[in-house]
């Protein structure tokens, strides 16, 4: 059973503002009986000031489902439908003292549901928001719309958050490619917007499909998750290379405005023998192998092999690149 | 209030008689079985006993054909490990898509590491396998087929032994996965032909932690776990005697409950199924009602989530478990429910009530008692539900 808080069982016992309310003006529905989650919110919508008199919820669900659809209309009776957009999956979550992360789509299926009964009221097709993007989890009925809202509002950056927070990749997973394509194109824009450091951002290729699949099979209880590696020291002071060696201020850029292959190969050399000496001081080293455009090819050796830090010494590289060199890199392992 | 616990399949409470008969090999009898000296003596002397509990269980020739193990999911890799070894000129596994995950998991890694070929036969709606799926998946190739005795979410019987002869026909080995069924339907393995049978100590008032693996005499066996000679060599390791002796007298009190728990137990499952159906409307009896095991009870309770079912019965003191989705950390309602082509109307609100011998009448009445409650008020809150026992069909979702 989950570790619901006290809140949370309180609004699945005892649900506030349940059933049906006849003079509704505004409808949301949202979620499918194939999700196992499907709500219906009906407002009651003063229309000179749009002011949200009273608020009622019927819900196919879970006990947090339950809890979160409860909570969302006490949440908004009372606000205007202005204050009532500003609000977030994550206020649900927050007024029911938190959701299990396996739990916080039922959050997001009352954020969708009062996006929808807003755009009742106010005469929209909430389909639109939804035909923006293209379905991308046809087992959950999951669209690109709702990923990126849900990426952009909770400052997602793995697929398994996404997955939690959206049910998307949570069945056959064939969406994979296009699930982390989305995330990797909103958390770029949020970093472009200054929303999100540009190390946490999710790249392409920051994780496969084997190992999403392999951890939502240990997550059944399918199989064991493997021992923890033991840390590795080595790796570790990578996460603040920064500060112990300055960054040298971006090379000056090649006439035209672009960059000589050679020129841009001894930048990436130099960059890598600048940090060398503290990877060696944790036994730990990295050699270049290949520039393919903004793709840099590294060979990680000593301690830096399988040391669970490793991802987080190539983003070192990477940024300290890109720091270097004036221009995003990917720094590719092989 | 005294709690009502009717999640048996999950597991069962240790008989106070088992837990009696293990205390003395925690303290005077800690011998080491494989000394020859009086104390090792004295354990050994009871874990031979314990295997001889075992043999008449199961119905099987000889008591040596009983192999210890750590329980249903340590026999079950055994098995499937060994027959791959043992036939190395084979290559192809058949099994159910209905298999508890220590089967499927199993099948799962040796399919990606491409070590296998695994056949993974369906079922129909009321978890019946599919025979002719089952028939044309038997070849020359296959190494071992391993099909459950019963299913332990539904109770739905295979039948094993005619199953294992079709196998037999193409030089298979056969391995049951009887976890669920060992204790509740009397087991004869000396007049069958199967080779494996894995069961588990605490699905029948023994110890968790303790199992066996049948293998039948002159079947061609690889140990899974090497090292010293216990077992006769074919799972190494310092006998885990208390729990061995454990679970010997749980398998004697289960020979001696059999009758019980296919007549006054299997009535009283019955009554708790009957009440429901006719107490609440919209749901219906997950599984084969002709020939499942005596104590499962599940039920699709429709346009309802069994999660929150879960934790009205929790509240009202009563343990069940529910195939749903949102209880298991999974986001899909369960395999076998799915296997079974159970609609997603009813698979979300599937609950599993299994009994025991423990259960009495006053269980089964405060069950339906607080049952239609539970169901009234969920439903009064489901937008899929009108009222009228069918889906609102004014409810059209936009994810739908």
């Amino acid at each position: 059973m989950w570790d619901y808080s006290d809140k949370v069982k309180d609004y699945f016992f005892n649900p506030k503002n349940a059933g049906a309310l006849a003079d509704a003006n505004a409808v949301g529905e949202v979620g499918a009986i194939a999700c196992g989650d499907a709500l219906k919110l009906m407002l009651k919508v003063e229309p000179d000031s749009e002011t949200i008199l009273d608020a009622r919820f019927q819900t196919f669900g879970c006990g947090s489902a339950i809890a979160s659809s409860s909570a969302l209309t006490e949440l908004v009776i009372g606000k205007t439908l202005t204050q009532a957009l500003e609000m977030t999956n994550q206020d649900i979550a927050d007024f029911l003292g938190g959701l299990p992360p396996e739990k916080m789509h039922c959050s997001v299926m009352g954020y969708e549901a009062l996006q929808a009964a807003i755009a009742d009221f106010r005469g929209e097709e909430w389909h639109d928001d939804h035909e923006e993007g293209a379905l991308l989890c046809k087992c959950f009925g999951v669209d690109e719309g709702m990923v990126e809202r849900a990426v952009r509002m909770n400052k997602l950056t793995t697929i398994e958050q996404v997955t939690a927070y959206t049910k998307a990749g949570g069945g056959c997973l064939t969406c994979f490619d296009g699930l982390e394509a989305c995330l990797a194109k909103v958390n770029a824009a949020m970093v472009a917007e200054g929303a999100l450091a540009a190390q946490e951002a999710y790249r392409l290729g920051g994780t496969t499909q084997a190992v999403v699949k392999q951890k939502a099979r240990e997550a059944r209880g399918f199989v064991k998750a493997p021992a923890e590696p033991k840390p590795v020291a080595a790796a570790s002071p990578m996460i603040s290379l920064d500060a112990i060696a300055p960054v040298p201020a971006a090379a000056p850029a090649a006439p035209g405005g672009g960059m000589t292959m050679l020129r841009k190969i001894r930048l990436v050399e130099e960059t890598i023998a600048e940090m060398r000496p503290y990877l060696r001081q944790d036994g730990g080293d990295c050699e270049l192998v290949d520039v393919d455009g903004s793709t840099v090819s590294v060979k990680l050796s000593g301690a830096c092999v399988g040391c669970q830090m490793a991802s987080v010494t190539v983003s070192g590289i990477q940024d300290r690149l890109a720091a270097k060199l004036g221009q995003p890199f990917r720094v590719v392992p092989v | 209030m005294t709690p009502v616990y009717l999640d048996n399949n999950a597991t069962t409470r240790v008989d106070p008689a088992v837990v009696e008969a293990m205390l003395p090999f925690f303290t005077e009898q800690f011998g080491n079985a494989s000394s020859i000296h009086a104390f090792g003596a004295a354990v050994g002397g009871a874990i031979r006993t314990a295997r001889r509990e075992l043999q008449a269980l199961l119905g099987a020739e000889h008591d040596h054909e009983i192999v210890f193990t750590a329980g249903g999911t340590e026999s079950d890799s055994t098995a499937i490990f060994s027959a791959l070894e043992a036939l190395p000129d084979r290559d192809e596994i058949v099994t159910s898509k209905v298999e508890h995950p220590a089967i499927l998991a199993v099948c799962d890694h040796l399919e990606k590491t491409g070590r296998a070929k695994i056949h993974r036969i369906g079922v129909d709606r009321s978890g019946r396998l599919d025979l002719d799926a089952y028939r044309a998946a038997l070849s020359p190739r296959v190494a071992l087929v391993t099909l459950m005795w019963a299913n332990n979410e539904t109770g739905t019987i295979f039948p094993v032994e005619g199953l294992a002869e079709l196998a037999k026909e193409v030089g298979a080995l056969f391995h049951t996965d009887a976890v669920q069924a060992v204790g509740k339907v009397p087991i004869d393995l000396k007049s069958s032909v199967i080779d494996m049978l894995s069961l588990s100590g605490h699905k029948l008032h023994g110890p968790k932690g303790i199992g066996a693996l049948y293998v039948r005499r002159g079947t061609r066996f690889k140990p899974l776990i090497r090292g010293g000679h216990q077992e006769r060599g074919r799972r190494a390791g310092t006998e885990n005697a208390p729990a061995i002796v454990g679970l010997g007298k749980a398998a004697a009190l289960a020979a001696a409950h059999m009758a019980d728990e296919n007549t006054r137990v299997k009535a009283l499952r019955d009554r708790l199924e009957a009440g429901i159906v006719q107490r609440i409307p919209n749901c219906f009896v997950n599984g084969d009602r002709h020939d499942r095991l005596p104590n499962t009870c599940n039920v699709a309770f429709e346009f309802v989530e069994g999660e929150a079912i879960l934790l009205h019965l929790n509240r009202a003191g009563i343990a069940a478990s529910s195939g749903s989705a949102c209880t298991s950390g999974s986001l899909e309602p369960s395999h076998v429910l799915r296997a079974m082509d159970i609609p997603f109307t009813a698979a979300h609100g599937s609950i599993r009530f299994s009994f025991s011998r423990e259960n009495g009448e006053a269980d089964v009445d405060r069950v339906l008692d607080v049952m239609p409650d539970i169901l009234d008020r969920l439903r009064a809150l489901s937008p899929f539900w009108n009222g009228a026992g069918e889906s609102a069909a004014a409810f059209r979702p936009v994810y739908a």
